[in-house]
């Protein structure tokens, strides 16, 4: 997941009247949020006090199937709202990866270590981790089966096990081989975003053909393959070999991204820097010995050479989920598992303890750090409101945000909701269109500290 | 959505800075009471220590656009709006306001302690 936000999709969303009551309740957090990163470089906090909530007692028994941002933050939030509630987080990895930190791995500003952690650190106190990974979901019995075998029955159920990165679906893909060749894909991990940067530095020091893509499915932070392919251009003309290369960017659909704002900005952007844009490309192959990539177009496939490619894998639900009643039935996320939630409470359509929270949850927008920042809360709401036999209204509206980077130095703050409306934090001070240092500032440094304390429940 | 804001922001500095966070925390809380005091002992501000201090001021205001550069791995070249330059403003200006705060504090008590 990364804090990027930017889901290219090809369905037309429904704009209706509760998106629009959503924006007024949440706005003011998410300026929050966005003011305490921006307090960080001298702008004015503007505080303002609010009542702590009582936590609300409960033996109830919760679930969390994931430890990643979704899963810890949470966590966190559950142990603020309630007591005496048994609470249990299923996850194997003991690793946590800062995703939205790979992009500054793979631009090689930053170290692989940059974005590796602990869930321990993260872990809130009273919470069980069970470091075992949710292998079955059983939600007419309410209960997760993990994958040894342990059956864990469960009150409620918040589902954020991430998603599945398809590498497989690509012919010829080798995970291994990332960063020889010019085989690049940021998206692997901490360590092949770094292998991504030299293999991109190579390409760099001899120019050539460098390829950029996008899957057809739905993915984490649709803006990153659009940074990447700006980064590289960057690091050409710093290295004086622009010249040397040429620049491809293959686009799933007719669009450069899902809103059609920011698709025409990045088109005008990509023409600005001499980026050649093929639009429904989608990549279905590659031969790594050749370096020559396969794309899936209208016309057939098309093979393309290339000295450097950055491969972004088509993404779907985990297998547990993708092989669950929790998945949607029909529709365009059924194809690929996602979970049946409904897009304004997070909560599961047909069962009504479960909740599906970050990349997992099956709406139109919202892999990324971003919304799992402003899902989880409203989530949490609606789970608390529950036990406590109540109504919530909290509402999330589809509000993410993603600094788009269009060269080392300078990105475009781009938020936007459900309804492909842009809805800046700062209408009149920080342009979202406009490509600024004040946004990178706030990647670089503020982005981290922010996460992190998403995270720990403290904002 | 119940939050108390400074504190969201006081959180986000901790991530962000560690334990140094309470060191300039007590630095600025510790030069700014200096320089009160002074002010207070000395009943005024003594011009010439105060333009010097303000070179120095200068320097920190270079200083603190240096750290900013290096932490964010770009400079005040790749400012692209108003809001850059104003950032850019705001850095310098509160390195310098500082610097010379300190440096007018420091410069104040040893020449009171070196006269006691």
């Amino acid at each position: 997941m990364d804090w990027c936000p930017l889901i290219m999709r090809e369905t037309i969303l429904n704009s209706d009247k509760h998106g629009e009551q959503d924006l007024s309740a949440a706005f003011p957090e998410r300026r929050a949020f966005l003011k305490a990163g921006l307090a960080g470089y001298g702008l004015l906090l503007v505080g303002q006090a609010e009542a702590a909530v009582p936590r609300v007692r409960t033996a109830a028994r919760i679930v969390i199937a994931g430890a990643g941002a979704a899963g810890l933050a949470t966590a966190s939030r559950l142990t603020q709202r309630l007591e005496g509630a048994k609470i249990i987080l299923l996850d194997r990895r003991k690793e946590h990866w800062y995703q939205p930190g790979l992009t500054l791995v793979a631009a090689g500003l930053k170290p692989a270590s940059y974005v590796v952690s602990t869930t321990a650190e993260y872990l809130p106190s009273g919470v069980e981790w069970i470091e075992e990974r949710a292998a079955q979901f059983d939600p007419e019995a309410n209960r997760v089966v993990t994958d040894s075998g342990r059956v864990v029955p469960y009150d409620f159920l918040v589902v954020a096990t991430g998603l599945h990165l398809d590498y497989a679906a690509v012919e010829g893909m080798d995970l291994q081989l990332i960063g020889k060749n010019g085989l690049g894909s940021v998206y692997a991990g901490p360590e092949a975003a770094f292998a991504t940067w030299r293999a991109m530095s190579d390409f760099a020091d001899g120019g050539g053909v460098g390829v950029f893509c996008r899957p057809a499915t739905e993915m984490k932070c649709a803006g990153a393959p659009l940074k990447y392919a700006f980064i590289t251009d960057d690091t050409l003309r710093r290295r004086d070999k622009r010249g040397k290369a040429e620049l491809i960017y293959a686009s799933n659909n007719k669009v450069l991204f899902s809103v059609p704002i920011v698709s025409e900005k990045v088109r005008m952007l990509f023409q600005d820097r001499q980026v050649k844009v093929q639009y429904e490309h989608v990549l279905s192959g590659i031969d790594p010995g050749r370096r020559v990539a396969r794309f899936r177009t209208p016309n057939g496939v098309v093979e393309q050479p290339y000295d450097f490619i950055n491969v972004v894998p088509p993404m779907r639900a985990p297998e547990a989920v993708r092989n669950s009643p929790l998945r949607w039935q029909q529709g365009v996320w059924a194809n690929d598992g996602w979970m049946e939630v409904d897009r304004h409470s997070l909560r599961h359509k047909r069962f009504a303890n479960v909740f599906g929270v970050g990349d997992v949850a099956g709406v139109p927008k919202g892999k990324t750090a971003a919304s799992v920042k402003w899902q989880v809360p409203v989530a949490i709401d609606h789970l608390v409101a529950s036990i406590e036999g109540k109504v919530s209204t909290a509402s999330y509206n589809g509000y993410t945000s993603c600094p788009l980077i269009t060269r080392l130095g300078r990105a475009m703050l781009v938020e936007f909701d459900y309804q492909d409306n842009l809805v800046p934090s700062f209408p009149g001070v920080i342009a979202p269109l406009e490509e600024l240092w004040i946004t990178w500032v706030m990647k670089t440094m503020a982005l981290k500290p922010t996460y992190l304390t998403m995270l720990r429940g403290r904002s | 959505m119940k939050e108390f804001e400074p504190l969201v922001f006081l959180a986000v500095f901790q991530e962000m800075l560690g334990p140094l966070l309470w060191i300039m925390l007590l630095l600025a809380v510790g030069g700014v009471a200096a320089f009160v005091l002074l002010f207070v002992r000395e009943k005024g501000i003594d011009s010439r220590r105060l333009v010097r201090a303000e070179l120095i001021g200068l320097l920190g205001g270079v200083a603190a656009l240096v750290l900013m550069a290096k932490v964010t791995v770009s400079g005040f070249s790749d400012a692209g709006g108003p809001i850059d330059w104003l950032l850019v403003g705001l850095v310098w200006g509160t390195g310098l306001a500082g610097t010379t705060i300190l440096a007018y504090g420091a410069m104040g008590w040893r020449r009171l302690l070196g006269r006691n």
